[in-house]
This record gives structure tokens, sequence and C-alpha cells, in this order.
């Protein structure tokens, strides 16, 4: 069966709505990379060095990251060599194919599920650099698991940043969850376990931990979250359950320190990458992804409480290269 | 995963024309592609890296090889050259209207940086300028930014004029004008809601803000950490409201920053402050040239080069560098040298700028601390003439009767001689005379 006819099949059998809802998000994105993609292979007659020279541009622009795209370029090249393929149009499914590799790398396991306790208390730790949508995401998920019916409950970690607990209580409203809170500026590690003792003695399911955006080469801020994180191992057992580091879909090169050092840190289990709505890419997933191997778990696709979708990299590489496949 | 500066990049090239007299083709093509690598690491956007790339390939090649520099040096002169031209000279200015108040708005992405911005600069106006400005609260749509405001206000103590969330952010802008002339403010900073370039509504609604109170700056707020996607960002805020300037955030953290060169060549505008961190005073006048060396990700080698030319007459230079070499360097010559040092600006930051340095085991985050080099100095000056040159003629006694003169213990005359050798050998390495070996974990005496 054709790589793009399984991508069909796969994405068929999840629900349209959700689909719809992933694809019309990420029409930006796609708009510009399938376009691109097609401008190229619309150019050029043959395989030759200036297809690939422009290709890797492409995957640039997106952010994948130089040494990913070197990589990816170079198996393309051995690839296109070893089918003797000669029309751009073929390289396309194969550029498809390498690019969910990356991602599932043999296993074929579809939506990246959120890891909970199997009874009881599950806590699921927030964490990530200044402004890229910790807080916002913390109310989305709140929304999501609450639809999924279970009982939800908010910590504000995040003691420095003026309006920080303020944020954290609007989303509380909206999502109809409660939010255990102190003053400005106390210990962030004490909201967070008042945060646990609430949780435990309401019989809560979900505990959802917001932190202060810090950067990553701060050594203090960073020990500081290390210190939140044994709080809650030491509290609960298992806990975090998850501890989800959240990227802004605008970010560069950056994005690989950061994933690196809030991994020593706190052990992060999965990544929500915000902000995909606009035009910019999150290629950078797929190089975190294969250096590191930490799972995108769900996408952000816009300010409100529904925008926040699960990451699936059929989808994904569907969102890029969907007008292709209906072709 | 810290990604390889330009100068570790172009080493294993700048080994091969070392000693040659004249840069060739080839070799700038093989830097090039090296230059282009680094350039991309830093987020640069691609298509100004090509650009530039075009003009430092015509600007390198059939360069004489200067006494003073290895072609290596040399050929990142050239780039940090090209990419300071393109970052522009410093221009940290604020607009001041004939009709007061100036008003100033901030524009960018979500998260970038807006808010805490606005208290900042207001922070800066006070401070610097010695003005009073009222902070206005146009961000209706994020959950608390009105608080988050105040907030910043409080701490401030200063005026932020807001309406809640029910009137539109054209109207709290035009009342906030009125308010500031009312209440004899000087200076009024809009902060507005962070939105998508690309979303058109909330792109009028800016358009509308600058229509009905025309201010006198519109900054653009941008993540320094931002990718390939800053020029559209930039384009398109800069087509839609004719930005003034720019404010790169988030410089304390540890990206290079390349967007700051995308931005820069897409919209010709200014970077005029940079943020340094996230309290209020946190705000600094943007250095385009520090930024140029930041994004080629070499601590500051050209402005150590410069330094060091103006510093030196080429002659010691030549006659230092062969000492280093040749191992025969002294601690005459280290006394000497530290003089030099020290005018040339506060040792931990010229240890930064050392080409290599930064991977060496140990010289990581070094601090230097000046008591430490007063004491060395006081070894140093203990010594006689011919201990200087030749150390090894220092016994047991001798060390006895330097440290008694110069205050200190001989243990620590003993380290001093001991980190004198060591730190003899890794310069041989760092000129280039040693062989590739393993670097062991080697700290200067003054550290
Ligand atoms: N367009 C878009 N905006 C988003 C998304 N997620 C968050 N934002 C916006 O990004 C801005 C910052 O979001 P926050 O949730 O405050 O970010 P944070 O990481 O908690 O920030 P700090 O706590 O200050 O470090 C807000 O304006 C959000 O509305 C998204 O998926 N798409
Ligand atoms: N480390 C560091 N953090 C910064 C800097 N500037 C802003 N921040 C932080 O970045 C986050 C977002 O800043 P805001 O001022 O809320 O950004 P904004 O652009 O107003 O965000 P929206 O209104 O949601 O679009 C906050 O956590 C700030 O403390 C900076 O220069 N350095
Ligand atoms: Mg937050
Ligand atoms: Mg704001």
């Amino acid at each position: 069966m054709s790589f793009f006819r399984k991508l069909k099949d796969k994405i068929s059998t999840q629900t349209d709505q959700m689909t719809e809802k992933f694809k019309s998000g990420m029409s930006k994105t796609r708009e510009s990379f399938t376009t691109k993609l097609n401008d190229l292979v619309a150019k050029y007659r043959k395989v030759d060095e200036d297809f690939f020279e422009e290709l890797e541009e492409i995957l640039i622009s997106a952010d994948v990251g130089v040494e990913t795209v070197m990589t990816l370029i170079e198996e393309l090249e051995m690839e296109v060599k070893r089918q003797n393929i000669q029309e751009p149009e073929k390289v396309k499914e194969v550029i498809s194919e390498k690019l969910v590799d990356i991602y599932y790398d043999g296993d074929d396991a579809s939506v990246e599920h959120l890891t909970m306790s199997e009874s009881g208390l599950s806590i699921i730790l927030v964490v990530g650099v200044n402004g890229v949508g910790k807080t916002t995401t913390i109310g989305k998920l709140a929304h999501r698991l609450k639809e999924e019916g279970k009982s939800v409950m908010l910590a504000a970690g995040d003691t420095f940043r003026a309006g920080a607990i303020e944020q954290l209580e609007v989303w509380g409203e909206r999502a109809g969850v409660e939010v255990i809170k102190q003053s400005e500026g106390s210990d962030p590690a004490a909201v967070i376990y008042d945060g646990i003792q609430a949780a435990k003695s309401r019989g809560v399911d979900v505990l959802l931990c917001d932190t202060a955006g810090r950067l990553q080469n701060k050594v203090n801020l960073m020990n500081e979250l290390a210190k939140v994180k044994k709080v809650i191992s030491r509290e609960v057992d298992g806990a975090p359950h998850e501890t989800l580091l959240v990227l802004d879909a605008t970010t560069g090169q950056n994005a690989l320190n950061q994933a690196k050092t809030f991994k020593e840190a706190t052990d992060v289990s999965g990544i929500v990458l915000t902000k995909l709505d606009g035009t910019a890419k999150g290629g950078i997933v797929l190089a975190i992804r294969r250096e590191m191997d930490i799972p995108v778990k769900f996408v952000g696709l816009g300010e409100q409480m529904t925008d926040l979708q699960p990451f699936d990299a059929h989808q994904f590489v569907y969102g890029l290269f969907g007008d292709l496949i209906k072709e | 995963m810290a990604f390889e500066g330009l100068a570790d990049r172009l080493q294993s090239t700048i080994k091969k024309i070392t000693g040659k007299g004249k840069v060739t083709e080839q070799d700038v093509k093989e830097m090039a592609r090296e230059i282009r690598l680094a350039l991309l690491e830093a987020d640069v956007n691609f298509k100004v890296v090509k650009d530039l790339i075009k003009r430092i390939r015509e600007r390198a090649v059939g360069q004489e090889v200067m006494d003073s520099l290895t072609p290596g040096q040399q050929v990142i002169k050239v780039v940090r050259e090209e990419l300071t031209d393109l970052m522009g000279t410093e221009q940290s200015k604020i607009a001041v209207s004939q009709k007061p108040p100036t008003v100033i708005m901030m524009v960018g992405l979500q998260g970038a940086g807006k808010t805490t911005s606005t208290g900042k600069l207001a922070n800066l106006l006070r401070k610097s300028y010695n003005r009073n400005p009222l902070l206005v609260a146009a961000d209706i749509y994020r959950p608390a930014a009105i608080d988050q405001l105040k907030t910043l206000g409080k701490q401030l103590d200063m005026d932020v004029f807001s309406l809640g969330t029910d009137v539109s952010p054209v109207e709290i802008a035009k009342q906030g004008i009125e308010k500031a002339k009312e209440n004899h403010h000087d200076y009024v900073i809009i902060d507005t809601a962070g939105r998508l370039h690309v979303d058109e509504d909330l792109m009028g609604e800016l358009k509308q803000i600058k229509e009905t109170v025309s201010p006198d700056e519109i900054f653009l707020v941008v993540d320094a950490m931002t990718g390939q996607d800053a020029v559209n960002v930039a384009e398109n805020f800069n087509n839609d409201l004719e930005i003034t300037g720019v404010i790169l955030t988030k410089l304390d953290g540890d990206t290079r920053g390349g967007a700051a060169l995308s931005i820069k060549a897409v919209t010709g505008k200014p970077i005029k402050f940079a943020g340094m961190g996230e309290k209020l005073d946190q705000l600094e006048v943007f250095h385009p040239d520090r930024m140029a060396s930041r994004i080629l990700g070499m601590g500051d080698v050209l402005s150590l080069i410069e330094k060091a030319e103006t510093q030196y007459d080429e002659k010691k230079a030549k006659e230092m560098e062969k000492k280093m070499k040749e191992m025969s360097f002294t601690f005459e010559d280290f006394l000497e040298q530290m003089d030099q040092v020290k005018s040339m600006g506060p040792l931990d930051e010229i240890m930064n700028m050392l080409p290599g340095a930064n991977k060496m085991k140990g010289m990581k985050n070094i601090q230097v601390d000046d008591k430490q080099l007063s004491h060395i100095e006081a070894i140093i000056q203990s010594m006689t003439k011919e201990e200087r040159v030749n150390p090894n003629i220092i016994n047991a006694s001798r060390k006895k009767r330097i440290a008694q003169g110069s205050g200190t213990s001989v243990s620590q005359v003993n380290r001093l001689i001991k980190q004198f050798n060591d730190m003899k050998k890794m310069m041989k390495q760092m000129m280039g005379g040693g062989k590739k070996g393993k670097k062991k974990g080697l700290s200067f005496p003054f550290m």
C-alpha cells in the first residue's frame, strides 16, 4: 500500500471533526509549506542538486534545524539514488515518509496519550520558558479533562510574574475548576504542596500545576523547579505523572536547548507545541524527537479554551501535505 | 547541544590555510559553508543568510593575510563587519513630541514581552529622562492583562489608565491620552494585546488605534528566541503599522538571537532596546555590534582582536606570539601581559572573548578574583629578574623568600608556578603551535 493511502486510511479512522479542527488551525502552516513544496516540484523537472538545495531551504525555513535537515537530505539523496527516482513528484512521497519516520521510528502508536494514575490523584506539572503559553495551556487542558469527565484542580505555582495568579484564576473560572493559590511572592513549592493536599482531601482526579516561566540558563530558577518536582514526587507515588514542556512554535533552534535543560531538571515526559495557528511551523520538534526522544502530546491552535488538540504525527504531516494527498 | 560558534566551526579550514599568504577562493568557499551553517543555527533567516554569504565571499577572496591575525580570524572579521554593517549603529533615542504627551505604542505577537517592556520603558523614561509616563491598558483580551499592568504600575508607583474589558482598545487609547493631558503626563505608553501578524481583524484594530492617537513611536516587541518566522512577523507588522523601532526581549537567555539580523534586514528599522530579564530595571540599550558577535557565537573575538591590536604594537605582539609558541614565555612577560590585559577590561570578559576558551574544560563560567590577581602580582614582583625568566631555578628556599616578600604562602607560590606552566602549554595550543591532544582542565593562575 502506498504511503499516502496508509496516511489517508489512518486519518479517516479518526473523527472528522478533530481532523478538521487540526487542519483549519494549521491551515497557515500547511499552506506555506505545501505551496512551497508544490512550487518546488513544479519548477524542477529533474531531481538534481539544485532540487535538494531548495528542499533543504524549505525545511530550514520550517525551523526543522540544520542538523536534522542535513541528515534528512542525505538520507533522501541516498533513497532517491537507490530507487532511481527521476521525477520530483515521486520524491514528495519519500519526504513525507521520512518526516513521519522521525516521529514514529517504526512504532505506529497514533495519538500520544497523557499518562494518568491508575487510581487516585494524577499530577501534571507544566514547565517552560517565559511567555510560551503554559498558563493558557493549563486552562485549555483543564477544560479538556473536565469534558472527559474528570475532576480537575489548578495550583498557581507562578508566584513571581505580575498578574500570573489572577490569570490562572480567570482560566479556573472559565473551565469551572478550583484554583489553589497563595499570595504573590510566596514559595512555589509551598503552593504546590498546598495544591496537592487540597486535591487529596477533595478527592480530585487531576491536579494541574502552573509554574513561572524561566529561561533554561538560569541555574537558580531551574533548581527551584527541580525542588517543586521533588515535592510532588514525595507527596504522591509516581507523580508527577506528566511533566509537560510548553514550546512556542515561533521559537527557533533555542528550543533544543530548552528541551535538553528542562529534561535534565524535571525529566520532561512530553511537549505541548503552542501558537501553531500562526505562520511558524514548529519544525524544531522533529529535531527534539530525533535527538531527545521527547514526544509532542498536544498542540495549541489559538487563545480559546477549545484550541488544544492532541498531536498526531500523521495528522501533522497530513497538515503539511494535505493538498498533495488530495491530488 | 550547545551550537558551535563560527570560530569553532572554522577551526579545521583555518588550519589548512595557516601559513599561506593569501586567502584563496577555495578557502573562502569552504568557509562560506561553515559560515552559512553557523548563521542558520543562530536562527538568521535563510534568505538573509544567502545575501550575506554572497557579499562575504566577494569581499574575502584575495585578501592579504595580515600578520596580526590568523587567516581564520581575518575571515571572521569580514563576516562580523558585514553583520555589524547590517545591524547598523546604536540608536536608542526615544521620540519626543513637540506637543506633549509623546505617545508610544507597543505591539507584537503573543507572549513576546510587551506588557513587561511597557513597565520597563516607563521606568527608563522616568529614571534616565526624568519623565512622568502614564501606562494605558489596552489589552482587553488576555485574561488578567489589565491586572498585570496594574501590578507593574504599583511596583513602579506609576499611574495606569484602564477602562476594563468592555470598552474597545481604540477608545481606551483615546481616553488614555485625554487623561494624560489632564494630569500632565509627558509620555503615554499603550500596552496592546498580543496578536498574530496574519490576524486581519486584530491587525486592523491596531491600525485604528494608530490612526486615532497618532503615536510618535510604535515599538515592535520581539522575542529573541524567534526562529525563521521572524521575517514574516516583522514584515507584516511593519507593512501594516510602519513601526519606528524594535525591542528585543529575553536576551538574557542563551539564544544566539539571529532573529535580530532578520528583523533589521527586512524592516530596516533599528532595534533600540534589549530586554535582559524579567525585572523592571532590566532594559538595556541595544548594541548592534555585540549582537553581531553573539550571533556568530564566538564571544567577542573580534573586539578582543581589535583591542589587542590597539594595545600592543604589531612587533611586540609578534614577539609575544613567538614566545608563546616556543614556550619561552616568562613571568616577566606575564607581568607585562597582565598589565596589558588589565587595561583591556574586566578579565572574565576577556576570557569569554578568547576563541576556543569556552571549549576547554574548566574555562566555562570562570570567575576572576581580583584579590587573587593582586596576590599574583605581588608574588611575581617578589621574584628576582633571573627567577622570572627562568622559573625552574625557584627552589624551596627561594619559594620561602618569595612567599615572605609577597605576603603570601609557599603553597600559593607553588600553585602559581604550576598554573603558570600549565598556562604556557595551553597558550601554545591556542596559538596553533601545539599538537592536537586532549585538553586538560587548565586554569589561569589568576583564576
Ligand atoms: N495564538 C496563540 N496564542 C497563544 C497560544 N497559547 C497561548 N497563547 C497566548 O500567548 C500569550 C502567553 O500565554 P501564557 O499562557 O500567559 O504564557 P506563559 O507561558 O504562562 O507565560 P509566563 O507565565 O509569563 O511565562 C497569551 O497572550 C496567550 O493568549 C496558542 O496556541 N495560539
Ligand atoms: N527573562 C526574560 N523574561 C522576559 C523578558 N521580557 C519579558 N519577559 C517575560 O516574558 C513573559 C511574557 O511577558 P509579557 O510582558 O506578559 O508579554 P506580552 O507580550 O505582554 O504577552 P501578551 O500580552 O500575552 O501578548 C513574562 O513571563 C515576562 O516576565 C526579558 O527580557 N527577559
Ligand atoms: Mg504563566
Ligand atoms: Mg501583555
